[in-house]
């Protein structure tokens, strides 16, 4: 209540960056940092010391790309088929409505019927572009 | 320390004032019906439930507006929906606009779907979807579902663009109208950033009264923000220097498309400027008036300039939609001064009088292109008055009002917006915009003496005029002659529809 008092009375808090709400945005960075900081530490320290003790014979065999066992032929400029293309489309749309699903049945009880309503509604939505997809022919693998 | 505690409080759920939002919601509604529909009956269905479904739709519409205007007649037009739409006079306004808008390019698209032998109801629903973005633009009261409006709008414009699937020019106008028009929602999206990190909110309203009570030293950010606002709606009204798609894109796209873009598209660019700038940045006016002034300048001489040396017809009216767009600005930039209240109401009696003249152009230049939509040299007018007199006089009309000509509706509106400039004592706008007005005249008249006394060429494409098509024209003039002739009903809507 106080720092609403002071930015009353200071009409240009807007743009002073020594307010006491700044540092308190930047601290919570401050945890973000200690973390990058561990995580370059841990993961630089594990890399060094292997490469201290390990023993070092390289030959063709272990030099060539592993590819799940199978010989790995040509570039990675190849060619892919269109007809995935509509399905990466498809793919793309309801993965989005899963990151949408997640956070609303986290909160479900919260948001009550005006939200499961919504969802109702934007899932509906997704479902009837899917119809129209199907009646359109393009589900089917030509 | 307040945000926290809010946020870990329990949820406030907004109250849905369905009246408020059911001209949006009812578009969308039909869209989904009509595509559902028509993809699961296929060829069932008979012919004319596409465009009967269209216009239905948008005359509910028109008519869910009348209980919204009854509300702003007694004073009691409010934000609703957690403040984020504001259903006042002004959204009214621009829901009639659009709607309007909507059924004459279903009575134009529908001759020309059947002629290019395009069938399916997509142009339809697409049509519905974007008008239905333009009214939530309209109508928004935060920059962020002013953003979703304008996404909505723009997208199904993107594939209008490209609906004629034969033809590589279509293509061509679809992909750079995507490109351009999503960097310029990236640089519209930048600006609602940079002004939410001056004042600390997306709402409109809210924005106008943190900035009516306090003065903020060093607002770089703030004024960062409205360019970059001012540049993103600059690119969908077509103001240069953002014109260059507008060309590549009208030519390219079929010719009932690039009507219907011209009207909606317009419309819904420039009730997001006069919101966002009049109402919610109106007490920064002496920060952003010089900069629209410019723009206003040059988009009018610019346009009215290149429009001069075309060749094609399309292209013309590209330029020319380019000027007229320069013109509204006068009214924006009339309502950046105290006293400039009359000049937002300029800018909606133009855009209605340009939403009618510009569909009557598209609905003539539409039914002379002729199969494959490609005649439009100015060559192909050649004694269009001894082939079809009817639909050379409409389209005399309609070049006309474009150029201003007293007792029609170009004339009341280009006076409205002058008037709004030399109240404000902008006089040097106010020149410019006539001598403009003189240049501009030039090509219409040009256009009209092909129609009247050239020779038809070898080979002049047979014209058909299809029934829609007529139902659109005759409207279409109609609008243009009394909104020229009794204007008082449409200037009084205009007045009352205004912002402040």
């Amino acid at each position: 209540m106080s720092l609403n008092a002071s930015a009353t009375a200071v009409a240009t808090q807007a743009t002073s960056v020594a307010s006491p709400e700044y540092s308190q945005y930047l601290r919570s960075y401050l945890t973000i940092t200690f973390l990058a900081g561990a995580a370059i530490v841990l993961v630089g320290g594990t890399l060094a010391i292997s490469r201290a003790v390990r023993p070092k014979r390289p030959s063709v065999e272990k030099l060539t790309a592993y590819e799940s066992g199978v010989d790995p032929v040509g570039t990675a400029w190849s060619q892919s088929q269109i007809r995935y293309y509509i399905f990466a489309l498809l793919f793309v749309m309801f993965d989005v409505e899963a990151v949408f699903l997640f956070p609303w049945a986290l909160r479900l009880e919260e948001f009550g019927v005006f939200g499961l309503v919504e969802m109702f509604a934007f899932v509906v939505i997704l479902i009837l572009g899917l119809v129209y997809a199907w009646r359109k022919g393009v589900l089917r693998w030509v | 320390m307040m945000l926290v505690a809010q946020a870990e409080s329990t949820l406030v759920l907004p109250h849905v004032d369905w009246v408020s939002v059911a001209p949006a919601t009812i578009l969308i509604g039909a869209a989904f019906v009509l595509l559902v529909a028509g993809s699961l009956l296929r060829g069932r269905l008979p012919k004319p439930t596409n465009i009967t479904v269209t216009i239905a739709a948008a005359v509910a519409a028109m008519f869910s507006t009348i209980p919204l205007w009854e509300r702003v007649r007694e004073g009691r037009a409010a934000a609703t929906l957690a403040d984020a739409v504001q259903v006042d006079g002004f959204g009214v306004f621009f829901v009639i606009t659009i709607c309007s808008a909507l059924v004459l390019s279903a009575l134009i698209g529908e001759g020309f779907f059947v002629r290019e032998n395009l069938p399916g109801p997509e142009y339809n629903v697409l049509m519905l979807l974007s008008a239905s973005g333009g009214i939530i633009m309209a109508t928004a009261n935060d920059l962020i579902v002013l953003f979703l409006g304008l996404e909505i709008l723009s997208i199904a414009l993107y594939v209008l663009a490209g609906s004629n699937v034969r033809k590589v020019e279509s293509q061509e106008s679809a992909l750079k109208y995507f490109v351009l028009g999503a960097f310029s929602s990236a640089v519209l999206l930048y600006g609602i950033a940079l002004v939410y990190g001056a004042v600390g909110t997306t709402n409109l309203s809210g924005i106008s009264t943190y900035l009516g009570d306090r003065v903020i030293f060093g607002n770089s950010l703030l004024v960062g923000g409205m360019v970059l606002l001012l540049v993103g709606l600059g690119f969908k009204v077509a103001a240069v220097p953002f014109h260059m798609w507008t060309p590549d894109v009208y030519q390219g796209a079929p010719s009932p498309i690039t009507g219907f873009m011209a009207a909606t598209a317009k419309a819904a660019g420039f009730a997001a400027l006069l919101r966002v700038f009049v109402s919610a940045l109106g007490s920064r006016g002496t920060d952003w008036q010089p900069v629209v002034w410019v723009l206003a300048v040059i988009t009018m001489v610019v346009g009215a300039i290149l429009a001069v040396v075309q060749s094609d017809v399309k292209r013309m009216m590209a330029y020319s939609s380019i000027s007229h767009a320069g013109f509204i600005m006068i009214g924006l930039e009339a309502a950046s001064h105290r006293t400039g209240a009359s000049g937002v109401s300029g800018s909606l009696f133009y855009l209605l009088a340009y939403t009618f003249i510009v569909l009557g152009t598209f609905a003539v230049i539409t039914i002379v292109g002729g199969q494959g939509d490609s005649a439009h040299r100015l060559d192909d007018y050649n004694g269009l008055a001894r082939r079809k007199p009817a639909l050379a006089l409409a389209f005399t009309l309609f070049l006309l009002a474009q150029a201003g000509i007293p007792a029609t509706s170009g004339f009341i509106a280009k006076f409205g917006v002058i008037n709004a400039a030399v109240q404000v004592h902008s006089y040097a706008i106010a020149i410019v915009a006539m001598l403009t007005g003189v240049i501009t005249a030039s090509f219409y008249l040009r256009l009209i003496m092909r129609m009247y006394t050239a020779e038809p060429g070898e080979g002049a494409v047979a014209v058909r005029i299809p029934m829609g098509a007529t139902i659109a024209l005759v409207l279409c003039s109609a609008a243009t002659l009394v909104g020229g002739l009794l204007p008082q009903v449409v200037v009084e809507f205009a007045q009352k529809a205004t912002l402040r």
